[in-house]
């Protein structure tokens, strides 16, 4: 973990190209609390800002190529992923709220496993905030982080029917933007 | 047992009615108008009626694509959901209370609201005993609406509904009843010969009339008795009527119906005068020369009389109009109706309503005459108190217009009510056409369906769930169906009309049979 905050935290991969699936659920933990966050951003790029990496690979047949004549690449790209935090487990009981802490600097994050997405998902509270959260890729977050929950659920269709109903209930007022995130859920 | 879940309670008021939220996957199709539910308050619960079920939606527009199924699921019950109109009407479970009081306030909000169960209806509407007649069904439940009878014939009652809409069958179905819990005597006029005998269904078959149920209780008399013979009927007497029993008062009334001019109406006045008691008799057999020197000597117009004469001619193609009776036929009646029997007056081929309106009237004022003087002495020497009467008349329109409600003496019976232990039973098509201040007095009042306007209004007039009740009185099926509202009930109900045949295939669950009823059913 390379930057945290309240709301959200950015992590660097030890792969590179190796981050987790946009719209997943990841977990970290803070003291005796887990917290949950949705992945939102991921981004490769140069250790240091100032240098710009330059096209190469012109005399290479396939892209792995690249990395095989130039095996400094590696060392001098970084792959980041952005968080946004959901929830938060303290003493054994999921809330769907920001944790009391940010999570501290260097913890380690990993993906949920499939048993605590199905978990996060028997509640729908983390969709109002996350409805008017500031984040450029909100209306392709919350559809695609509604499916990746459903897919750890039995009842797939049942979560779906009431997401949308949460979602109908909360976007009342905004009829083009319902009708586009319900239409990526059916 | 409590009813299946419909909704909460989100709005309204005690006069408006209350708005409930449908709950998801309770479907606007299952609920209808005119069903019944209960409301858990906080402190009491309260029953209600369905008066309305309407769509809402969250916003006024919301216009989404609902041509997929997903989100067509869910829209509904969250952006489109179904809300319906309840009418709090009782509040149950007051204990120690004969009959629930009515709803003198509203649920807190969110109640949840269910289906009345079985039991709520009972608590309701009372099960059948020696004073609560089962006459049918709410819609869609399997649970019996008893009129509490003591009360139906403490104020006069009212049977509306277009023609074909099973008025017939009701009145026949009530004044079973009333035979059969005992608690009046009834005078029938029956226009159309189907109450006293059998009876045509209008789906075809034949019903038992009331001889043929209660064959020691009931006496048929006829104006026809060649039409009673061809129908095989056992009549018990066969009426004459005098002309010297008929009255100026009963020409007046014929007014309309015999085209008559004011002046010639009034007239008949001016010749009991002068001609005394037989002035009908002597007044028809004059020639017209005749007319013309009565006219002179009683300082009438001459056309006036001669129209008044022509018109009374049509009088002397009535068979049972005689110069003089043998007998008369209001003491029989009296007679039977003294003994507690009911009397069925059937008019056979004379069902025009001439005949009609003639007989009625002239038999009902004297009959009332003869109870105003019992009830009098009842109350003066603590004599018996006389037996209560209802008289049953068709067409009413015709007698309690507004024009002729204060000449008739059914006019006089509605306004005066119990007093003078007679109170109506009057069937009828066209409500409007009687005398508001008359359907003001109608006490209960069944109503199959209505479709004029004018008729709803004035069935309804002067009922506080008025606006409510309109629209579930214009929804009824056009058969077997009827609202029942007023005195004899705690609530108004939509009933499904009991079968009129049960009543003689079902044993009776009552005590204080009679021979006659024992009878019936060991059939």
């Amino acid at each position: 973990m390379v930057q945290v905050s309240t709301q959200e935290f950015a992590a660097q991969c030890y792969e590179l190209h190796q981050p987790p699936p946009f719209a997943s659920l990841v977990r970290t933990r803070e003291g005796e609390t887990d917290i949950f966050a949705v992945v939102y951003h991921a981004e490769t790029g140069p250790l240091e800002p100032g240098r710009r990496p330059v096209a190469r690979g012109r005399e290479e047949t396939e892209e792995e190529g690249v990395y095989r004549s130039h095996p400094q690449l590696s060392r001098l790209l970084r792959t980041e992923f952005r968080a946004w935090i959901v929830g938060h487990r303290v003493e054994g009981k999921l809330v769907q709220a920001l944790s009391p802490r940010p999570p501290k600097l260097h913890s380690f994050v990993y993906l949920a496993k499939t048993d605590e997405i199905g978990e996060f998902g028997s509640s729908l509270h983390f969709l109002g905030p996350l409805a008017t959260a500031p984040l450029p890729s909100r209306e392709e977050l919350i559809p695609a982080f509604l499916l990746h929950l459903a897919g750890s659920r039995e009842d797939r269709e049942e979560f779906l029917l009431r997401a949308g109903k949460e979602l109908t209930l909360l976007l009342r007022g905004d009829a083009p933007r319902l009708q586009s995130l319900l239409r990526r859920l059916s | 047992m409590s009813g299946k879940v419909l909704g909460r309670v989100v709005g309204g008021s005690l006069v408006q009615g209350l708005r409930v939220r449908l709950e998801e996957g309770v479907s606007v199709e299952a609920v209808g108008v005119g069903r019944y539910v209960t409301i858990e308050g906080e402190k009491s619960r309260f029953f209600g009626l369905i008066t309305d079920v309407e769509l809402g939606a969250l916003e006024r527009g919301l216009e989404l694509d609902v041509s997929d199924p997903y989100i067509a699921r869910v829209l509904s019950g969250t952006g489109v959901f179904g809300t319906i109109k309840v009418l709090p009407q009782l509040a149950l479970g007051v204990v120690g209370l004969e009959a629930p009081p009515p709803a003198r306030t509203i649920p807190a909000p969110f109640s949840l609201v269910r289906e009345a169960s079985e039991q709520d209806i009972a608590l309701v509407f009372g099960s059948e005993d020696d004073r609560h007649f089962y006459i049918g069904s709410p819609l869609d439940l399997e649970v019996k609406v008893c009129l509490d009878l003591d009360r139906f014939v403490q104020r006069s009652g009212g049977i509306f509904g277009k023609t074909g809409t099973g008025k017939t069958m009701l009145t026949r179905l009530l004044l079973a009843g009333i035979l059969q819990r005992g608690q009046a005597s009834s005078l029938v006029f029956d226009m159309h010969s189907e109450y006293g005998w059998e009876g045509e269904r209008e789906e075809g078959g034949v019903v038992k009339g009331l001889k043929q149920l209660f064959p020691s209780r009931v006496a048929v008399f006829t104006l026809d008795e060649e039409s009673a013979r061809r129908r095989g009927v056992k009549t018990d007497f066969n009426v004459l009527i005098g002309y010297d029993e008929i009255e100026p008062g009963d020409i007046a009334l014929l007014r309309e119906t015999l085209n008559l001019t004011d002046l010639a109406a009034q007239a008949p006045y001016g010749l009991a005068r002068h001609l005394g008691k037989g002035w009908l008799e002597s007044f028809l057999s004059y020639s017209p020369a005749q007319v013309k020197d009565l006219a002179e000597s009683l300082k009438e117009h001459e056309a006036t009389l001669l129209h008044l004469h022509r018109r009374l001619e049509q009088l002397k193609r009535l068979p049972f109009l005689l110069p003089h009776s043998p007998e008369s036929a209001v003491e029989r009646i009296l007679g039977y109706l003294e003994k507690g029997l009911t009397v069925v007056l059937e008019f056979g081929r004379y069902w025009d309503i001439v005949p009609y309106m003639l007989v009625a009237n002239l038999l009902s004022r004297r009959i009332h005459d003869q109870y105003v003087q019992r009830a009098e002495r009842a109350r003066g020497e603590r004599a018996p108190h006389p037996r209560p009467l209802v008289i049953t008349i068709e067409e009413a329109h015709r007698f309690l217009s507004p024009e002729l409600s204060r000449q008739t003496i059914f006019g006089t019976i509605a306004r005066e009510g119990r007093k003078s232990y007679v109170t109506l039973l009057v069937i009828d098509q066209r409500p409007s056409g009687i005398d508001e201040e008359v359907m003001s007095q109608v006490g209960s009042k069944i109503t199959c369906l209505l479709d004029n306007e004018k008729d709803v209004d004035s069935v309804l007039a002067g009922v506080s769930e008025r606006t409510e009740l309109r629209k579930v009185l214009s929804r009824l099926e056009s058969r077997q169906q009827a609202l029942v509202f007023g005195d004899a009930l705690p609530v108004p109900v939509v009933v499904r009309v009991r079968d009129y045949t049960s009543i003689y295939k079902r044993p009776p669950e009552l005590k204080g049979v009679e021979q006659d009823r024992k009878d019936l059913w060991e059939e």
